[in-house]
């Protein structure tokens, strides 16, 4: 099976039925998109399909079809996507490990809507669950990265 | 740009074959690392340098945790486990201020098992009770100055001049002439040199990183999916393993077929161990779903009638029975109670709770026939590597402990039953063995938070003054499945209750030891967590019993404690305390733990009978900072933890099996959840307290003193989001 991802087709050859976060991560290697539940409850697995936010442990492979796959190593090259710049700014992760997820929920929120709300990044990114309670740092960022892609430095 | 080829390679891919030596037990500090082929677990840290670095064999070790290649590339080691903490750079921070380098011509990595890498608070070499930095803060800087120290007389001797004339400045040393040595160019010999014992630490005012908030060094890799967790371990020819354990807790698997599941696709085998049931496949799908065609007969052992009612009985048995071992006695409680004008009691429960850090256990063996590699996100680097050399049937020191960056602690990964099966695996199999539980198996096999029973009685004197506190708390003992044997109290369960700051003449704190009959462990601030909330709730219910305001209350018993009251006081004045907004309300705890001093105050309020926490001012005096912006950032996260629990934490088991499977019945904060959160830190010279679990305990009572203030009604258990107001 091919499948478009991060800007390349690749061949998988993996069961249609095996979820799109273990195609990713263990046939693939592109492990920066993390398990966490498996049942589309944490967000740990967020990756893009066709530039919307999809939790990748309950997406199968079957189901990619031709749409476009971006993980968070075809996010940017070199970190310079506005999230992950603003990110680095605000020193935003602790242990890390959800950390791929929320990045991916916040690119795709900035996408859609380029200058979020409180209210707004609330409900774009209550999926994905912070047990380090990074949560009001996140805010920050991407508030501060939406100001980045408005060109604001 | 080809980004599937040039994905990152974690270097634990890298390391190749090792080189089996010998001599795994000898120059244990450094020598494990190197010579188990030159292991850069580097855990991604974005340097290039860090890999050349420690390959470079031509780098010199100067002591345990420095290393300093030709190329002026530098390592430091760092012996302490990254969990989110900020260790990867506080403490690199301690060396390089003495070494005078910045932080960021530094490459970190994970230190191996070592007698240097000891921690003699906690008994090893282990993460946890938020000494990192207090354990750290004398011995790194000793490090840094001795190795700075070395590299000046190594360059005086090349120079031919007195090592008084010449400084250390920016990883290079300067000579009286303004010549010039950088720290790789003196390395080698600097490294035969002996170390001076006696060398004079900076003085404050000469720091140039302690204090600062410097950016931490694991962001980078931590925001594009580079960095290395367990979970991302991947060694040539790795099988995935799932690990299937009895529902219910203690049990045990008596038989076992394996059929159906054998013949699927891309299985390996399948094991039948002590305690559960190991699918080895090739991909970790493949090995979920042959799971579920086992065939599995489990002997439920002795827990098979378990449940909350059960568990909360056996404690208030023993409550009501044992008069408890003394942790603390001062004066005499029964006189002053018996004398008190007016005296109050009441019974607090605590319930179980789950770790559920983010990433869920999991852990990589390589059994070879003399040696065992594990790769492992751990808090305890030898408890896992003797957890490991029972099932590879090798000594401890033929295992070598790699420790990746660890997807959240809290305590959980201090345990290692998540170790075993992975070894055994890898032993039957002669492949490495990758095994991840699901978030299933790690919410039900969890080592939870021990539930207590805490009865508590307290007199005032005609004047509303507190003259006499007596505390029973009946708890399991953590330390005594972890550490035994216990003699008399175990410290862990009596924390905060017997450093309450507070002035009482007459106070007593008694401990009853009730097991009940699971596996408990340590969870992020441990038993601090339990007795704040019942001291601090209890302090607000003699509050109100008195008449009195809760600060004015809390003020009057902190005559000898100038750093509580400071605390207290700035919070109050932060949150506007007692000016709160119509239909706002709010409550405050205060407690001492870690050698840190915190104030939280919450403001609440109840929309159509539902509680919403919105705002937590939190004050802390934790001593001197290494660097602010970590410190920030941990009691924010501490907030963030202690709100799950003191809103919803709670596990409960029937028949011996636990409920809560997934984040849907163990429910944690959201960012849609999140209140504002307002940290204060105050300035201080005294020496660093911790400060990764401190902010957690003063949220429950915080919140729970905020419902009473709001509603009249004293909640005495935990968790308190499922409390509706009367009349809502
Ligand atoms: S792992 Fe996919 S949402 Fe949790
Ligand atoms: S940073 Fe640890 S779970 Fe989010």
């Amino acid at each position: 099976m091919r499948i478009r991802l991060n800007d390349r087709m690749v061949e998988v050859d993996a069961a249609p039925d095996t979820p799109l976060l273990w195609v990713l991560r263990d046939h693939l290697n592109l492990r920066g998109t993390k398990f966490g539940c498996g049942r589309a409850l944490c967000g740990a697995c967020t990756v893009h399909l066709d530039g919307a936010a999809v939790r990748s442990c309950s997406v199968p492979l079957a189901a990619v079809g031709g749409r476009a796959v971006t993980t968070v190593e075809g996010l940017s090259a070199n970190r310079r996507h506005a999230v992950q710049r603003a990110w680095i700014e605000l020193d935003v992760p602790q242990c890390g490990y959800c950390q791929s997820g929320q990045i991916m929920s916040a690119a795709a929120l900035l996408a859609a809507n380029p200058a979020p709300s409180d209210a707004d990044i609330d409900a774009a990114m209550a999926g994905n669950i912070c047990r380090c309670g990074t949560y009001v740092r996140i805010r920050r960022a991407i508030h501060r990265a939406a100001e980045l892609l408005r060109g604001g430095e | 740009m080809d980004r599937i080829e040039s994905a990152p390679v974690p270097a634990a891919a890298e390391c190749g074959q090792p080189e089996g030596d010998d001599a795994l037990n000898r120059r244990q500090f450094l020598g494990a690392a190197t010579r188990l082929g030159g292991l850069v677990l580097a855990l991604s840290l974005p340097l290039p340098r860090t890999a050349r670095a420690r390959s470079n064999p031509a780098s010199a070790e100067l002591n345990a945790w420095l290393s300093i290649a030709p190329d002026d590339s530098i390592t430091i080691l760092v012996d302490r486990s990254e969990m989110g903490q900020g260790v990867f750079t506080a403490l690199p921070m301690l060396l390089a201020e003495e070494l005078e380098v910045s932080l960021d011509r530094v490459a970190i990595v994970a230190a191996p098992v070592g007698d240097a890498y000891f921690n003699a608070a906690n008994g090893g070499q282990m993460t946890g009770t938020s000494n990192s930095v207090q354990d750290a803060w004398v011995k790194l800087r000793t490090a840094g100055a001795q190795a700075r120290s070395m590299l000046i007389r190594a360059a005086a001797e090349t120079w031919g001049v007195d090592a008084a004339a010449c400084r250390a400045r920016d990883g290079a040393v300067i000579g009286p002439s303004g010549a010039r040595l950088s720290y790789g160019a003196l390395a080698e010999r600097a490294a035969r040199l002996p170390v001076p014992q006696q060398v004079a630490l900076k003085a404050p005012n000469e720091f140039r990183l302690i204090g600062r908030g410097l950016p931490r060094t694991d962001t980078p890799a931590k925001v594009d999916g580079s960095a290395v967790f367990g979970i991302d371990v991947r060694l040539p020819g790795m099988l995935y393993g799932t690990y299937a354990q009895c529902p219910v807790l203690g049990g045990w698997p008596e038989s076992v077929d394996a059929s159906a599941a054998q013949g699927m696709a891309g299985v390996h085998s399948v094991l039948t161990l002590d305690r559960g049931v190991l699918v080895l496949a090739e991909h970790y799908w493949q090995a979920l779903a042959a799971r579920k065609a086992l065939r599995v007969h489990w002997n439920p052992g002795p827990n098979a009638h378990l449940d909350n009612a059960g568990i909360r009985a056996l404690l208030a048995r023993a409550a009501d029975t044992d008069p408890g071992l003394v942790a603390r006695s001062d004066g005499d409680v029964h006189s002053a109670l018996r004398g008190a004008a007016r005296t109050f009691s009441a019974t607090y429960e605590l319930p179980l709770l789950a770790h559920a850090t983010m990433e869920p256990m999991n852990c990589t063996a390589d059994v070879r026939a003399d040696r065992c590699d594990l790769y492992v996100g751990t808090q305890a680097q030898q408890l896992s590597q003797a957890a490991a050399a029972v099932p590879a049937g090798l000594p401890p020191d033929r295992v070598a402990v790699h420790t990746t960056l660890l997807g959240g602690g809290f305590g959980r990964r201090l345990d290692i039953d998540f170790i075993p099966a992975a070894v055994a695996g890898s032993k039957a199999a002669g492949r490495p063995v990758q095994v991840i539980w699901t978030r299933e198996d790690d919410m039900t096999h969890d080592t939870y938070r021990p539930p207590a029973l805490e009865r508590v009685s307290a007199g005032l004197d005609a004047d509303g003054r507190l003259v006499a506190w007596q505390l029973h708390i009946t708890s399991p003992s953590v330390t005594a499945r972890v550490a035994p044997p216990v003699v008399g109290v175990d410290a862990s369960v009596v924390e905060a209750a017997i450093d309450m700051p507070y002035d009482v003449p007459n106070l007593s704190i008694t401990y009853t030891r009730q097991e009940i009959g699971i596996d408990l462990g340590y969870l992020r601030s441990v038993s601090h967590a339990l007795n704040c909330f019942v001291i601090e709730s209890f302090m607000d219910e003699l509050a109100a019993a008195s008449g009195r305001d809760p600060l004015e209350f809390r003020m009057r018993l902190l005559d000898k404690q100038p750093r509580h009251r400071r605390v207290l006081e700035t919070a109050a004045t932060l949150a506007g305390w007692g000016r709160n907004a119509p239909g706002r309300h709010q409550g405050l705890a205060l407690m001492e733990g870690y050698s840190s001093k915190i104030a939280q105050i919450a403001e609440i309020s109840f929309d159509a009978g539902k509680l919403r926490v919105h705002r937590i001012v939190c004050v802390v005096d934790c001593g001197r900072m290494v660097n602010p912006r970590i410190v920030e950032s941990q009691i924010e996260s501490g907030i963030v933890f202690g709100l799950t629990a003191a809103l919803w934490g709670e596990v409960t088991i029937e028949g011996g099996a636990v409920k809560q499977n997934n984040f849907d019945g163990y429910r944690v904060l959201r960012a849609n959840e999140c209140p504002q959160i307002v940290v204060h830190l105050l300035a201080s010279e005294e020496d660093p307290g911790g400060i990764g679990e401190v902010a957690v305990p003063p949220v429950a009572p915080a919140v729970a003193n905020a419902i009473f203030a709001a509603t009249g009604e004293r909640l005495r258990t935990l968790p308190l989001g499922r409390f509706k107001p009367r009349g809502a």
